[in-house]
């Protein structure tokens, strides 16, 4: 009971993350039906540029708290992402918008690999590790554990979630995203400057990409020029899980991802232990003697796998993910 | 109706169908000029062909945008590997295993096809790319508790192509001419390639073609001209993978070692790459892109380190990271500059003479 | 359902929601005649067209078909069965030739499968040179065989109509259903195709047709079914349907009177 309790804790961190992520991609998806492949990569971006940022401050010694050290980071770090996005959109994007539907793709996917080598070259191909100014304090729930870091992160999440809703569902400039999701051209008759949605809908994405970047990065503790990839790879499959373009749905598919993926690698060793079927093979008998009845078929490097075939069987049961619309076919 | 065109082809054709045959026929002995390297990289420019014609098949013709294609490359790989290698001591001959890869891809092409063919674009997208991933790691795991793949040292010592005695691997002097191994392997790739590219070329011009063709267009209105849109579209699915297994298994041979690292999410997208920016649905264009696409990071390692030195003195980057920085840009220029991709597709001229039509 | 009935419908539905599209609806449909399905803007036409087609399934009722009963048949079968139709907003293959498009047409009435397209034997050449021969042959017949290799999408709107026409030929349906086909068409165009009209019929093919051009639909159909609101409002020759009250008041608004369209 305390596991489970444990990876629910464990997941619901994580998810949060890709829920974030997440609606980087369904935001742009809504508006332009793009597939911003290159998103992954913001959030790389942010959480190296918000560690980088740290580390001097760290470095040199500054007498600030060190909230303030960290908010400078995250500062900086969503300053530089939004700009990395917003002349993203327009050099790589913009020329192509009533391009064949697959030209922007491979265009985000030029995108991903300069963003990655860029990365590469600034900050070097090691592991770089955030300094120890957090120490976590774990609390007591039930017998499972969770650190203020956790409560934090997953807080933070929840209120940027909700500032987001509010912008959209209350706010002019969110009227015009909904307008122009609809349909770019009604709106552009109606006076709503689609470049400055759009570019809005890439930044306000790329921001939370970059609050992203830094949780990842302080809840590992390590960044890395090619997290990006399969950090994005998640948060995509989660915002798809949800219904893509769905702001609803990519929180939900987010959150919900994190959780299974923790209770799949928390699990999936038990459910696949061979053990209780010796007939299987003549050495397995051996195996499970000295394992101490423990061989699975699964282990938890089969956890990456959890998360595509829950996405596979949600959509084929509904194509259009879980609070994704229904299209009906017009004729 | 045949009929109605020339019989006889023109003797100029003949020239540069000649023309070409010869030069095909010569190109290794001339990139070897410049290392055994360039002869190989030439052999891969024919695999990434034939599985960038593969893809199109689904991406191009159809319209189904799949991101977890190299998943039946890898298929092909391991089939061969598994079956000719000392891994289980099992030694099957090439033309034995090929049929069996391309069989085995065509069936996870119709596993992956069928519980996804209700899904629109993007959401096929990221199932395929999911199912990419879900062989990658599996082959990456397979190593316990039964050793299966071998895990992510991959399976070496993988046995060559053999005809008789005559092996593919060893250099050789045939006729007087000394072959080395990646050139002998460049007759049997410019075979398979061919073979693929009349293949593909008769598959586009056919019945099942054109039903492709109108599901990418509008699959309502080619439901409603009664096309039977399930079917079809899993004969994308098959064909195209069947190609990808072929590709593989040629790989496997060539390489004579494979590993899970080969078949990557990244490789995918560079084959999708290949057939976008080459020009999708056109299959000279196709052919472009992947030779373009294999051809231009190998030009950029050897250019990369003298033109810095050239232009700064030293050497400020490493090749490997330049290399690739480069080739994102050139993507991203490309597919700026050519949206449709370097050859999109013409309008096939069919050349029947107009029956006299009735007043309209 | 005697013998001269090609399509019976009987009692169709069809809700949206809450909205009723189609309201037991019901007629009858004859080998070889012109059957005019008129009514006011969201009566319900296109619905039943699409009810028809397999594209939505019915909520009630069915169709018997050339004497068979047409239910929870796919829209590809339907057209197997020998139902061909055109589009409100044309849909034709964009980027595919006015030949390849009527091409497409043949492909439920051939067979060539991978291994014929593969090895091009000589039962599969000669199919596709008949599907060719016929395909040229059906665009000289509705007119536009001059832009045979031109892509659809640069066709004129006219001869777009009369492209997806040709392509719905093609399928040799026994009827052929076509919605709103002089929509954007000038009066000589639409004088075209009501020969066009007529000399598809004269080839015993039986037509279905939803259109708002009343004069086309006064001239050539034989019988005519009014819809309103989803429901049949009436039902009979062109020129019954045009004396009935209830139709000139769905037409006109109720309110209206009859001398200010005048």
């Amino acid at each position: 009971m305390e596991i489970l309790l444990q990876q629910i804790i464990n997941g619901l961190t994580l998810g949060s993350v890709y829920a974030l992520v997440a609606l980087g991609y369904t935001m742009v998806y809504g508006i332009i039906g793009l597939i911003n492949f290159a998103h992954g990569e913001v959030v790389m971006i942010g959480a190296m540029v918000s560690l980088s940022v740290i580390t001097a401050l760290v470095g040199a010694q500054t007498s600030l708290p060190v909230v303030v050290v960290i908010l400078a980071g995250l500062f900086v770090a969503i300053l530089v992402c939004m700009t990395i996005a917003y002349g993203m959109e327009k050099v790589a994007y913009r020329p192509l918008r009533k391009a064949p539907r697959l030209a922007p793709l491979i265009t985000a996917i030029g995108m991903s690999i300069v963003l990655q080598n860029v990365a590469l070259i600034v900050w070097g191909r090691n592991y770089r590790t955030f300094p120890t100014i957090i120490h976590p304090t774990p609390y007591d729930i039930f017998g499972a554990t969770m650190t203020d870091l956790q409560m934090f992160i997953v807080a933070l999440a929840a209120l940027l979630m909700a500032a987001l809703l509010f912008v959209v569902q209350r706010t002019r400039l969110g009227m015009a995203m909904r307008a122009t999701a609809q349909n770019p051209q009604v709106a552009g008759l109606m006076g709503i400057d689609i470049n400055v949605v759009i570019s809005a809908a890439f930044v306000i994405g790329a921001a939370l990409a970059a609050v992203a970047g830094l949780m990842v990065m302080t809840y590992y503790g390590i960044a890395h020029y090619y997290m990006g990839f399969l950090l994005g790879l998640k948060a995509f499959t989660a915002a798809v899980l949800g219904g893509i373009g769905n702001l609803a749905g990519a929180m939900l598919g987010g959150i919900l991802l994190g959780i299974i993926e923790a209770l799949g690698a928390g699990y999936i060793g038990d459910v696949s232990n061979l053990c209780g079927f010796p007939w299987l093979s003549d050495s397995l008998h051996e195996q499970c003697a000295a394992n101490e009845g423990q061989v699975s078929m699964f282990g938890s490097n089969y956890q990456d796998v959890f998360a595509f075939f829950v996405l596979i069987l949600v959509l084929i049961f509904r194509p259009s993910g879980l609070l994704g619309e229904r299209v009906a076919e017009r004729a | 109706m045949s009929s109605h065109r020339p019989r006889h082809v023109p003797p100029k054709v003949w020239a540069a169908v000649a023309l070409v045959a010869a030069a095909l026929a010569l190109l290794p002995f001339v990139a070897a000029l410049a290392g055994q390297a360039w002869v190989r990289i030439l052999n891969f420019a024919m695999i990434y062909t034939m599985l960038a014609l593969g893809l199109n098949i689904v991406v191009g013709f159809a319209g189904l945008l799949d991101l977890g294609y190299i998943a039946f490359y890898a298929v092909g790989a391991y089939v061969y590997a598994l079956l000719a290698s000392p891994h289980f001591g099992i030694h099957l001959p090439f033309w034995m295993i090929l049929p069996l890869g391309a069989g085995l891809a065509c069936i996870f092409g119709v596993l992956l096809g069928a519980p996804t063919l209700k899904l629109r674009g993007d959401y096929l997208a990221i199932v395929t790319l999911g199912f990419g991933e879900i062989i990658r790691i599996f082959l990456n795991n397979l190593n316990a508790p039964v050793n299966i793949s071998n895990g992510p040292q991959g399976i070496n010592l993988i046995d060559p192509f053999r005809i008789g005695s005559l092996s593919l691997a060893r250099p050789e002097v045939i006729l007087g001419v000394q072959f080395s191994g990646p050139q002998k392997y460049y007759y049997l790739l410019l075979l398979l390639t061919i073979g693929v590219i009349v293949v593909n070329i008769r598959l586009q011009n056919s019945r099942l073609g054109r039903a492709w063709e109108a599901i990418r267009e509008d699959e309502v209105a080619a439901k409603a001209m009664g096309i039977n849109t399930r079917n079809v579209k899993l004969l994308a699915f098959a064909m195209g993978a069947s190609f990808g297994g072929i590709a593989g298994a040629i790989f496997s041979a060539t390489q004579q070692f494979v590993s899970p690292e080969s078949f990557g999410l990244f490789e995918s997208v560079i084959v999708l790459s290949m057939v976008v920016l080459g020009g999708m649905g056109n299959i000279p264009g196709v052919i472009l892109g992947a030779i373009m696409l294999t051809m231009l990071p190998e030009v950029l390692r050897y250019t990369m380190e003298p033109l810095q030195l050239a232009l700064f003195g030293r050497v400020l980057l490493d090749a490997e990271t330049v290399r690739l920085l480069v080739f994102g840009l050139a993507l991203v220029a490309i597919m700026l500059y050519r949206p449709a991709g370097l050859w999109p597709s013409a309008v096939r001229k069919r050349e029947l003479e107009t029956p006299k039509a009735a007043p309209g | 359902m005697s013998a001269l009935s090609l399509l019976v419908a009987k009692g169709i539905s069809k809700r949206f929601g809450g909205v009723h599209a189609l309201s037991e609806v019901t007629f009858t449909i004859n080998h070889g005649e012109i059957y005019g399905l008129i009514g006011p803007n969201g009566a319900g036409k296109t619905s039943l067209f699409n009810v028809l087609t397999g594209i939505y399934a019915a909520d009630g009722g069915n169709f018997i078909f050339d004497g068979e009963p047409l239910d929870r048949v796919k829209p590809n079968e339907v057209a197997e069965r020998g139902i061909a139709r055109t589009f409100q907003n044309i849909r034709l293959f964009q980027n595919l030739s006015a030949l390849e498009n009527v091409m497409i047409g043949r492909h439920v009435r051939t067979k060539a499968g991978v291994f014929g397209a593969m090895f091009r034997d000589k039962a599969t050449r000669a199919e596709e040179a008949a599907i060719e021969k016929r395909s040229y042959e059906l665009l000289g017949y509705v007119g536009v065989a001059k832009r045979a290799n031109d892509l659809a999408k640069h066709l004129a709107y006219g001869d777009q109509r009369r492209l997806e026409i040709a392509r719905a030929l093609a399928t040799e349906p026994k009827l052929l259903a076509l919605d709103e086909p002089a929509a954007g068409m000038n009066a000589t165009e639409t004088q075209a195709l009501k020969r066009l009209l007529q000399e598809i019929r004269r080839d015993g093919i039986t037509i279905l047709l939803i259109e708002h051009d009343m004069k086309l639909v006064m001239s050539v159909c034989d019988r005519v079914l009014v819809l309103d609101y989803g429901r049949k409002i009436a039902e009979g020759s062109a020129a019954e349907v045009q004396k009935d009250p209830k139709v000139i008041a769905a037409y006109l608004g109720g309110e209206v009177s009859l001398e200010l369209k005048g």
